[in-house]
């Protein structure tokens, strides 16, 4: 068996989501900006830390916010041997814990910096340090540690943040970064592999005369699986295209305007995307009979095929293509 | 089940698992499961009313991977069909629901994920409160083992119990070809292996799982017509917990508690149990809360613990209780399906054969 095609692929959004915090939230995230812990008392009395803007039973709004610790309570913890860079924000090992600050019926998530596990205890008693600079942002506390006994919380440093709002927190970007090895599958590898000897091969089912290109090893109508491989033309008519005026924003984006079409190679029955060039936009059309125009180095890669130009043939007949248009 | 309701049975299950597939794509994982099914129920393709997935599009990172998935199902002329970002367990609720409405009368159900290709623990940790929670990046192992700490502080029970969970389900694995991590060791030996995540160790977690399932439901006329031992569908429920983890009492699992009040549990003796713990502790607190008696078998396939395709773990259960009722090694038997961290929702579905 040839080694498998995987394709390293990170899933992001450049800058981070832009988040609406709504009140509650946005109460709590204001309330770390400026050093101090909120909560909100629930319909039964109990408060809620972090604060909701219902109540998780009756569903009430709440609105009535109280002060809960500084110091508060380890109800529950895990030990992290190895911080995961660019992901947790304290780079030398630590806790995640479930803290309940003094004066909160609830305990909240986060983390708890004590050096060591050793020094971690259900019952131990911890009190926030916060960030000199903060932002009205979950990790303006930036850990709870142990407190002695005996001892009191520090008050929260001044925020050295210059740029810190004095106003309620009503939004927050949090950067989300996911990586991933994808695998392309047997029926794209074969695909693919074929697209660097500069063939094109679809795939069919038993049964059937209908050849998908590309494959994904299944007939989509009947979910039967396509084992048989079939060799296609590298020559095909536009059944469908679409003029672009709007600049790609990739550095590979063709100048505007450029055309995209559906292109039904000889052989196969599904229409195949790809580009048309070496001919005018406005003159690009439906029968239009185009061929494959390869890189010059072609790899496993549907950049194989720079675009599609035209053959010069004669248009096909609208009957030929009518049931791909 | 009375009250009106359509007798709906399970009649066809294919599973598929590995550790880490880097041959097949989604797709491809699961034609082999929907042909199975199919030809457990010894139905075709076509005769089938209702098509529903469940799936996770961040476990590979690709938006909407469910519309290609359904190329495995086949989907022409137009089907009637659903998708749930849920556990497929829960598209067999859905199904369900769309057999009592009378609009349909049979369904195909399957769920998919490739678990190896991202870092599935960091991903569902994204499940957590994305304003104050998800920013620290507390993975799903993180999680689950808060729920263990505060589990163990709050009742009687010690590592070694979960050790003991560990072993069983290790060694129920052993004889279920579909399980992708099992051995033969005594809880003993696994206490002495190191915690990795305080408190838990490497044989409290599920192992990283690729796979798939598919299931085929069908009223009790198509059922009686094609299955000799039909595993009827007595009752099903499931239930939310909030969402904050510090709103809930970990110890214990409140949602679970009223989908199997829901669902009918104590209504019988219930004789094999499969339980979505993907922790060791988990089964503890699922246990407690479905209420089962000493006397049940829980999880003889080895459970999650044994293999964990995530996004069909749960209909798995499902599938494997009905297998056991289909073959008469059982009567009656509970599946449970859990999703969102520490056990956020689970869902319980009672299995029945005709006396």
């Amino acid at each position: 068996m040839t080694s498998p095609l995987m394709q390293h692929h990170v899933l992001e959004y450049p800058g981070g989501y832009t988040r609406s915090v709504g009140p509650a939230v946005g109460r709590y995230l204001s309330g770390l900006r400026d050093g101090h812990i909120v909560g909100v008392r629930g319909s039964d009395g109990r408060v809620l830390v972090p604060p909701t803007g219902y109540d998780p039973v009756t569903a009430a709004t709440l609105e009535e916010y109280v002060p809960v610790g500084p110091a508060g309570t380890v109800v529950a913890f895990t030990w992290v041997n190895h911080p995961r860079a660019g992901k947790h924000h304290l780079t030398h090992p630590f806790a995640f814990a479930l803290v309940r600050p003094d004066g909160s019926d609830t305990a909240m998530l986060h983390v708890v910096d004590a050096g060591s596990p050793d020094a971690m205890s259900i019952g131990m008693r911890v009190a926030p340090r916060w960030a000199s600079s903060r932002r009205g942002y979950v990790t303006d506390l930036e850990a709870w540690v142990p407190l002695a006994a005996g001892e009191t919380p520090e008050p929260a440093p001044p925020n050295t943040n210059e740029e810190a709002s004095t106003e309620p927190v009503t939004g927050i970007v949090t950067p989300i970064s996911l990586e991933y090895d994808i695998n392309a599958g047997v029926a794209a590898s074969k695909y693919l592999r074929a697209l660097s000897e500069k063939r094109i091969v679809g795939q069919r089912a038993k049964g059937s005369d209908d050849v998908y290109v590309p494959p994904r090893g299944t007939d989509p109508t009947t979910g039967a699986p396509t084992e048989i491989e079939v060799e296609v033309g590298q020559v095909g008519t536009v059944t469908t295209y679409c003029v672009v005026n709007i600049p790609g924003l990739s550095e590979n984006s063709p100048e505007i305007p450029y055309v995209c079409a559906q292109i039904l190679l000889d052989g196969a029955h599904t229409a195949w995307f790809g580009l048309v060039q070496g001919l005018p936009a406005d003159e690009v059309r439906m029968g239009v009979r185009v061929r494959a125009v390869w890189a010059d180095h072609p790899g496993p890669d549907a950049r194989s095929i720079k675009w599609f130009e035209p053959t010069g043939e004669p248009d096909a007949p609208y009957d030929d293509y009518k049931a791909y248009a | 089940m009375g009250n009106g309701m359509r007798e709906v049975a399970v009649i066809g299950f294919a599973q598929l698992t590995a550790l880490e597939d880097r041959e097949h794509n989604e797709v491809e994982l699961i034609i082999p499961v929907v042909q199975g099914a199919l030809a457990d129920a010894g139905m075709d393709r076509h005769e089938i009313d209702f098509t529903i997935s469940g799936s996770c599009d961040y476990l590979s990172g690709g938006p909407f991977t469910f519309v290609s998935g359904l190329d495995a199902a086949g989907a022409w002329p137009p089907v009637k069909e659903s998708h749930v970002e849920m556990d497929a367990a829960w598209a067999l609720y859905e199904a369900w629901v769309a057999i009592q409405t009378g609009d349909v009368d049979s369904a195909l159900i399957y769920g998919f994920g490739k678990s190896s290709l991202g870092d599935l623990h960091e991903i569902m940790g994204l499940q957590a409160d994305p304003y104050v929670v998800a920013p620290l990046w507390p993975s799903m192992v993180d999680m689950a083992a808060l729920q263990a700490s505060a589990f163990l502080a709050a009742t009687d029970y010690t590592e070694s119990d979960l050790c003991a969970i560990a072993a069983r389900s290790r060694r129920a694995a052993v004889d279920n070809p579909y399980a992708v991590r099992s051995e033969d060791a005594t809880a003993q030996e696994l206490l002495a292996r190191p915690v990795t995540h305080t408190p838990l160790r490497d044989s409290d977690i599920a192992p990283i799982t690729d796979g798939s399932a598919a299931i085929i439901i069908a009223t009790r006329e198509i059922a009686d017509a094609r299955c000799e031992r039909p595993a009827y569908i007595r009752g099903i429920d499931h239930r939310v917990d909030a969402q904050g983890l510090g709103l809930r009492d970990l110890a214990t699992s409140a949602s679970t508690k009223l989908a199997a009040q829901g669902a009918g549990v104590s209504k019988g003796p219930v004789d094999v149990a499969e339980i979505h713990a993907q922790f060791s502790h988990e089964e503890l607190i699922l246990r407690e809360a479905l209420g089962l008696e000493d006397t049940t078998v829980v999880n003889p396939s080895g459970g999650p613990l044994g293999a964990n395709p995530v996004m069909t773990t749960g209909l798995i259960r499902i599938g494997e209780v009905a297998a056991r009722i289909r073959s008469g090694s059982a009567n009656r038997g509970v599946a449970h399906a859990s999703q969102g961290p520490c056990l956020q929702q689970n869902l319980v579905c009672v299995l029945e054969g005709d006396q």
